[in-house]
């Protein structure tokens, strides 16, 4: 009698499910494609450049304002939106009221919206002659044309990804586990702040992150609201178009690399931070 | 605490959960809710707990209206169906939350937290997994903890919610004669919830037997179990034939024996000859050399301590039942397919509902 030894590899755990192969095969594939092969070729004409010549137009004043000003603002806008994200995605698990069903639609209309449109809109409503514009003026508050502009453009892109992500949590949050807190003593605020909200957590960072990343590359609504002052209100996407219309493609290329790589670690150490939270929590 | 409630209603938009319901527990008692699924039992053990507010009708605690109190005020120990632990906690600060949250001014000292916290997992026999997550714990030692929790406040009030529901067989029993120690131990006042009678008549000192919202009889397991008062409860509790029968004057002759008939709310029984059903206990039931009843034998389970028959009586559609210690079981030597005659020792009888 002959042993069959098991023909599984060293890299693979046996599985009942079947068409590993298969779908692995397509899925890096797909990834290849649609994102490997795209950042490569722009590495590659990053690569056309020298090591110095890199340098200077990676550091250039210019580009490093519209680093700043891009980190900058998607920080402060996803901050904003995980804020008010939490709490529109609470109002809408936690209570009835007429209407419900139009605010839900309102959230995910920034998805559904060419963003063109969306700057036009928010740019006419926040210039100094527009209807909010004009009352922050006498207030002495510019926003149009300003990084405050960029930030609120980012807001508006960036508000249905927290709201999306935490809602489902929010409603499959045990309404046991507050009730439990409540017998014990706890007040609402404490309920919140000791359970809901580190049970909330690990979603609002993901619809942190998302809305992070979404923003970083937000180009459409940011151009109309921004002015796109050199130093002052100019993203790096657009920092990235203007070099293109110079037909200066690996200083494009350089600034899109040294984006790509200040992005990727910051998404990588918000997925550590995502990953933290959730392991103080475990599935049951 | 002597738990008192008085006439309790409870509303959900067209379902009445609770219907003019009243209970009184004496402090001390360890009081078992019993019934079907949505008999209420669940529902007013939360209205109790203040988790659920009555529409109707109100809530004593020691005579003051407990109504206006927030659940956190009411010195009650929740113990929830599945447990509610909290996840991100370790079983240490799981029982230590109702200590940390309370108010400043009557806030512990962190090690007298400790020392409390601590002896209460010693007491569930968990102090060895303080450390632990609740997803890291088995279904017995999550409902120790969830117990232990409730615990930490010094309740007056115990309330478990179906606390063995999800156990397997050994444990519940295990967790069972646990809690009736802790019970009498820390003097509490405890009502649980459960649908399983062995668990309520073992364990309860009265067994409140619940239908639709209201009480269908109060009483020590002995008093539910022997007399029981209504056919509800007949049905409920352990196990029993259901006989149809003719009831005529008032009486029926089964298989011998003679039985008054008798109304649940003491309302005459009808005049001459009515419908009507017989309940008699598998154990009520002789197998005898002569009489006027004869059956034939269908099946035999002779496992365990009693032996079980199944009996075919002309006229009853179900099964007759009929348990017999072992030694007379086997003195009567009996078969499947031997026709026996039969006679009841007690039975009970009740007109059918009209």
């Amino acid at each position: 009698m002959t042993v069959v030894a098991a023909r599984t590899p060293f890299w693979r755990k046996p599985s009942v499910l079947p068409g590993f192969g298969l779908s692995m095969g397509l899925t890096l594939l797909y990834l290849g494609f649609i994102v490997l092969i795209p950042l490569a070729a722009m590495i590659l004409r990053a690569a056309g450049l020298s090591w110095d010549e890199f340098v200077g137009v990676v550091t250039d004043p210019r580009a490093l304002a519209a680093y700043r000003l891009s980190f900058g603002a998607s920080f402060v806008a996803a901050v904003v939106n995980i804020v008010f994200g939490v709490l529109t995605a609470w109002v809408l698990v936690r209570y009835e009221f007429p209407g419900k069903r139009f605010v839900e639609g309102l959230v995910d209309l920034p998805f559904a919206l060419p963003t063109a449109v969306a700057g036009i809109a928010l740019t006419a409503l926040f210039a100094e002659n527009g209807w909010v514009g004009q009352i922050l003026a006498k207030a002495g508050l510019k926003v149009a044309f300003t990084p405050l502009g960029v930030v609120i453009a980012l807001v508006f892109i960036g508000l249905p990804f927290v709201v999306r992500t935490v809602q489902p949590v929010l409603q499959d949050l045990d309404k046991e586990v507050e009730e439990a807190a409540a017998s014990l003593g706890a007040s609402r605020l404490q309920t919140f702040r000791h359970i809901i909200l580190p049970a909330i957590l690990p979603a609002a960072l993901t619809g942190f992150a998302l809305a992070f990343a979404r923003a970083l590359g937000e180009y459409g609504s940011v151009i109309f609201i921004a002015g796109n002052l050199p130093m002052k209100s100019e993203i790096v996407p657009l920092l990235i178009i203007i070099k293109l219309e110079q037909f200066d493609y690996a200083g494009a290329a350089a600034i899109g690399v040294a984006m790509l790589t200040a992005a990727f670690v910051l998404l990588f150490m918000i997925n550590l931070l995502q990953r933290w939270s959730r392991s103080r929590i475990g599935a049951f | 605490m002597h738990i008192d409630v008085r006439n309790v209603t409870k509303r959900f938009d067209s379902f009445t959960a609770v219907r003019n319901l009243t209970l009184d527990v004496r402090q001390g008692e360890l009081v078992a809710l019993l019934g079907p699924s949505g008999s209420g039992k669940t529902t007013l053990l939360r209205i109790i707990a203040g988790l659920e507010h009555a529409n109707e009708g109100q809530i004593l605690f020691d005579g003051d209206d407990a109504v206006a109190r927030h659940v956190g005020e009411r010195r009650v120990g929740f113990v929830f169906q599945h447990y509610a632990l909290f996840r991100h906690m370790t079983v240490f600060e799981n029982v230590a939350f109702g200590l940390r949250v309370a108010p400043a001014e009557r806030r512990m000292s962190n090690t007298d937290i400790k020392n409390r916290v601590m002896s209460l997992l010693s007491l569930v026999q968990l102090d060895r997994l303080a450390a632990r997550y609740p997803s890291q714990l088995s279904g017995g030692q999550r409902q120790r903890v969830a117990l232990a929790r409730a615990l930490a406040i010094a309740p007056l009030v115990l309330l478990l919610d179906e606390p063995f529901g999800a156990l397997d067989a050994k444990v519940r029993k295990e967790l069972r004669r646990w809690l009736r120690r802790l019970h009498d131990d820390m003097g509490l006042t405890s009502i649980f919830v459960t649908h399983d009678q062995e668990e309520a008549l073992e364990l309860a000192d009265r067994v409140v037997v619940m239908n639709q919202g209201a009480i269908e009889q109060i009483g020590t397991p002995d008093e539910v179990y022997n007399t029981p008062a209504t056919p509800f409860v007949y049905e409920f509790l352990g196990n029993v034939n259901k006989i149809p029968c003719t009831i005529a004057n008032g009486a029926v002759n089964l298989w011998g024996l003679a039985v008054t008939a008798e109304t649940v709310d003491g309302a005459p029984v009808p005049a001459g000859s009515a419908a009507g059903f017989a309940y008699v206990r598998p154990h009520d039931i002789e197998i005898v050399a002569e009489g006027t009843q004869r059956a034939i034998v269908r099946h035999v389970g002779a496992a365990g301590p009693t032996a079980r028959l199944e009996l075919e009586v002309a006229g009853v559609h179900a099964p007759v039942e009929v348990q017999l210690i072992r030694q007379a079981f086997l003195d009567l030597g009996l078969k499947v397919g031997q026709t026996v005659a039969i006679t009841a020792r007690a039975a009970r009888v009740f007109p059918a509902r009209s």
